[in-house]
């Protein structure tokens, strides 16, 4: 890496900040856990055709609301007769493609916002401050219906809503550590060299502003899959016959007096993959950023 | 103080100003046309233009914007497309059913929230403490509207103990005095002689609260859990201890008064959030407040009942942050004393 | 010399560990003193050699745990202060044993006034009103000459100056009826060197005053020779010298004094210091410590004997002993 050339940092046989970082983690149990849902569900979504029984848009009207551990259906059956295993296999690809798509605009849009703001100051980060407090200022559930009704319902216009609503968040934490870093020493060596503000902003500043953000990216996934869910709730994320778990729980509900199944299942299912985030994202957070220990 | 609350109202006004323009511009440059979303795919061209028209979309937009903004000020949103009153009214009517849940919701995590983030913290590391924190965070991993529809199969279906939605046992023709149930419930156990509309209503509160509180609840207590942690090193602990101060005093009111000020700001935050996580409890527990109608109207495409709630929710969100803020420094002398 | 009085406090063969992540650290060795009636103690030894541990054992307030006491006692007035359940050392505290610490701004709850935290004390122990309790605090003031009492006591710790902030907690150790012993933790270090003489002048004022004893806590050989009477050498631990204040500077025979005494800049009292010295090496790692002698890799006098068996006491006169194999050849200058 650039900065590490100037430096001029003779070269020992160090842990790069990676392979310390999975060090410390190891030890933490929490996050390991974490990372082992957070892995259960990847390869879940990834090999959903594979592991998956049976076609989870299939409808088998006569083996309806067939309960858990009958008939082959493990985790029984819905109300159209389809095999919830399946439609909760297949909803953890709906749900992890959410997660990323949507912290993917947040980080994206964010970053590029943050750095430049930071970097450039004076008037130019003011009125950006300004405008991210505003939108700061909107709690951003409403943020998000907002977006999604004027776009129209839909599990894209859902990931775009979620993505766009929570750019202010990480504007702001990019740019807070790219503020710390900006006048650092590596960083005005690296500007006496010539280097532009391209290459200072994203090549110099940029990789040694990351651990926050990667903390707020781990937990926002979390997060973004749980809007996502709240939003299909309301009609305005995935549409039927979609297995994503929000959309099940809605078509589900009036269910609940004779197949607790049907709503419970989808609902561990957001937890636990939300849960496995969040513990990541603390453990995470516990190692990177030793302020935030305690 | 006096004048961090004036820097703070000045402060105000640019960001409500913000977010009355930052709802027009979303719904002025959404690509698509109001007007024939609001009428649908079957509309024709004339119904259109004279809708176009109602709503003055017809106009440039600067246009549009002034005259959106002097209405706004005197607090005319206009009128509903689904019901044709006027959006102030409804939002009226139906606000003290979402303050009333929300309050209740808010006072439950805080006084659960803190009470277990305080015993978290003096009992750090043992299996009480292990416990509380585990349960806090699949706390704050849980989808509200799911945990809303467990606890109704649980305790409305299963147990048949609480009603499964509403405010109020319909049997009972009551007829709102103040709007807030609970009050009313006592205003007409005084009036009547009879508990039954109080206890009907605190009955139909119960599971909303806890489906609503639950999260800032976890939040609240990872927050105070921490806060505590740090403030019990101080030396000013070891102070109070040293001379002879009560531990339960020394913990809840040396300690806690210190560990207040993060926590205070993290309850203001949660309340803000919890009007609009209210539109998900809302809807579970077919509770007829704001949030349920910002639904409905999304449902019914009523463009101007969900620019004015959105207005509405917006402005209370900031205008709590406001007072948190002002909290905030009454209770910390450091900037009180400023 | 307060040789004749009676013993208030005395601790005995005190040992104090800490479990903890890293190893149990054993952070108090067998330690013994005594404190005498109106008499002033002062531990001495560099920071992290157990004598805050050994003076916050009396009034249980290491944390524990970790913390862990394995064996000794704490007689005080009578009783051990080790069996005492946490009610019973709660109303010791603040009566009869009382505190003040190192850094008054920290020490002092930033959130209520300075009146407020020490009419607490007299309520809590007192059962007075509060306007009572106000009153006594003014009064207080007064004793520990804080300028303006009555506006004082309404101020909060951030609004008074380092000096005024360490008398108020010293007017907060005296918020009692029968003030016995007061425990001084490094009560001057934050200080600036002028506040610091008026801070110990008014402490030595009030041991008069009122018939206190006093144990001083420092690393400052200068505080040392400013108030104490007897003077406990502390190293890694261990007790490594007891004397009285004169015997320490005139004839100190630990090497770890010596150093301790030649680390000190040109004072009237030890007229030998030729320039200033700096003890070489570091303190171990409490954890590894092993049956010997913790000073042995630093001392200039060390021996074979010294890295096997910690010596035993050696008494040198009436007020004097030492724990040191070759004390015999330290000889100052």
């Amino acid at each position: 890496m650039k900065s590490s050339e100037t430096m001029d940092i003779p070269r020992i046989k160090e842990p790069t900040p990676l392979q310390e970082t999975w060090y410390h983690l190891k030890k933490n149990k929490g996050a390991m856990t974490g990372l082992g849902i957070i892995t259960m569900f990847v390869l879940m979504a990834i090999f959903a055709p594979i592991v998956s029984p049976r076609d989870p848009l299939a409808q088998q009207i006569s083996e309806r609301l067939t309960p858990m551990f009958t008939n082959g259906y493990i985790f029984g059956s819905d109300d159209l007769g389809r095999d919830m295993l399946s439609r909760l296999i297949y909803g953890a690809r709906i749900s992890m493609t959410i997660g990323v798509v949507s912290v993917g605009i947040s980080l994206f849009f964010g970053i590029i916002i943050g750095v430049t703001s930071a970097y450039y100051g004076g008037t130019f980060d003011k009125i950006v401050m300004r405008l991210i407090d505003i939108m700061l200022a909107f709690p951003y559930i409403l943020l998000t219906i907002v977006i999604v009704s004027l776009l129209g319902p839909s599990l894209t216009n859902a990931m775009v809503a979620i993505g766009i609503s929570q750019v202010p968040r990480y504007a702001r934490v990019v740019r807070a550590s790219v503020l710390a870093e900006k006048e650092s020493d590596y960083v005005l060596a690296e500007k006496a060299l010539g280097a532009g503000n391209f290459e200072l902003m994203f090549l110099t500043i940029l990789p040694n502003c990351l651990s926050p953000t990667i903390v707020q990216a781990t937990l926002g996934v979390g997060e973004a899959i749980l809007n996502s869910a709240g939003l299909s709730f309301l009609g305005l994320g995935a549409q039927p016959p979609t297995p994503e778990w929000g959309l099940m729980i809605a078509s589900s509900k009036q269910f609940i007096t004779n197949a607790w199944w049907i709503v419970t299942l989808p609902g561990l299912a957001i937890l636990l993959a939300v849960l496995g985030f969040n513990l990541f994202g603390d453990g995470l957070r516990d190692i990177l950023d030793p302020k935030m220990r305690n | 103080m006096i004048k961090h609350i004036l820097k703070r109202l000045a402060l105000l006004i640019p960001t409500l100003f913000g977010v009355i323009t930052l709802v027009f511009l979303m719904i002025a440059l959404a690509p698509g046309d109001p007007a024939r979303i609001m009428l649908g795919e079957r509309a024709n061209a004339e119904q259109i233009a004279q809708l176009r028209a109602e709503l003055g979309l017809d106009k440039p937009l600067i246009q549009q914007y002034g005259l959106y903004l002097s209405r706004v000020v005197r607090l005319d949103l206009g009128k509903s497309i689904a019901t044709g009153q006027q959006i102030a009214r409804e939002i009226a009517d139906r606000f003290p059913a979402t303050i009333e849940l929300a309050w209740y919701a808010m006072i439950f995590a805080t006084v659960v929230g803190m009470f277990l983030g305080v015993t978290s913290a003096i009992r750090r590391n043992t299996w009480v403490d292990y416990t509380t924190m585990g349960g806090a965070l699949v706390g704050v991993s849980m989808p509200v509207f799911w945990l809303g529809l467990v606890l109704i199969m649980v305790f409305s279906v299963w147990l048949n103990l609480l009603p499964t939605g509403g405010r109020m046992n319909i049997r009972y023709y009551f007829t709102p005095i103040t709007n807030f149930y609970v009050i009313d419930g006592i205003l007409l156990w005084i009036r009547e002689g009879t508990p039954k509309y109080l206890w009907s209503a605190i009955q139909h509160l119960l599971l909303p609260t806890i489906a609503l509180g639950t999260i800032p609840l976890a939040i609240i207590a990872r927050t105070t859990r921490s806060s505590m942690l740090e403030v019990l090193q101080q030396d000013y602990i070891k102070t109070a201890r040293s001379a002879g101060i009560r531990e339960k005093r020394v913990i809840y009111r040396y300690a806690l008064k210190n560990a207040l000020l993060p926590v205070i700001t993290v309850i203001g935050l949660q309340f803000g959030l919890l009007l609009s996580g209210a539109i998900l409890t809302e809807t579970v527990f077919s509770w007829p407040g704001i949030g349920r109608w910002i639904y409905i109207s999304i449902g019914a495409r009523d463009y101007p009942a969900v620019q004015g709630g959105i207005i509405f929710i917006s402005t209370f969100f900031v205008l709590i942050n406001l007072a948190v803020d002002i909290l905030y420094s009454v209770v910390n002398p450091k900037i009180r004393l400023q | 010399m307060a040789e004749k009085k009676e013993i208030l406090l005395s601790i005995q063969n005190l040992s104090f560990s800490f479990d903890t992540q890293r190893g149990v650290v054993n952070a108090v060795r067998d330690i013994s003193l005594d404190i005498r009636k109106g008499e002033t103690l002062t531990l001495v030894g560099e920071s992290g050699c157990g004598k805050s541990v050994t003076a916050h054992a009396i009034n249980q307030l290491n944390p524990m745990p970790p913390g862990k006491v394995d064996h000794g006692k704490i007689m005080f007035r009578g009783t051990d202060l080790l069996t005492l359940k946490r009610h019973e050392i709660e109303k010791l505290r603040g009566t009869q044993i009382s505190m003040i610490f190192q850094e008054p701004m920290t020490a002092l709850n930033p959130v209520f006034t300075v009146g407020a935290q020490i009419a607490d004390v007299f309520m809590t122990h007192q059962h007075m009103t509060k306007q009572e309790a106000m009153e006594r605090t003014i009064d207080l003031f007064k004793l520990v000459k804080i300028p303006a009492p009555e506006r004082r006591v309404n101020s909060y710790p951030h609004q008074l100056s380092g000096g005024m902030r360490q008398r108020a907690m010293i007017a907060m150790a005296l918020a009692s009826p029968e003030p016995g012993l007061m425990i001084a933790d490094e009560p001057t270090t934050a200080l600036d060197v002028t506040i610091q003489a008026q801070i110990l002048d008014l402490l030595n004022d009030l041991k008069h005053k009122i018939e206190m004893s006093i144990l001083l806590i420092t690393h400052d050989m200068g505080v040392v020779a400013e108030m104490a009477d007897r003077v406990v050498v502390m190293y890694a631990g261990r007790k490594v010298e007891e004397a009285d204040v004169f015997s320490i500077f005139e004839t100190p025979r630990h090497p770890y004094t010596l150093g301790l005494l030649n680390s000190l800049p040109s004072n009237t009292k030890y007229k030998n210091a030729r320039r200033l010295e700096a003890i070489t090496g570091t303190v171990p790692d409490m954890r590894t410590i092993g049956a010997g002698c913790p000073f042995e890799n630093r001392c200039a006098y060390a021996s074979e004997k010294c890295g096997q068996e910690f010596p035993t006491e050696t008494v040198l006169g009436e007020s004097h002993s030492v724990w040191c194999h070759n004390y015999h050849m330290v000889k100052e200058g």
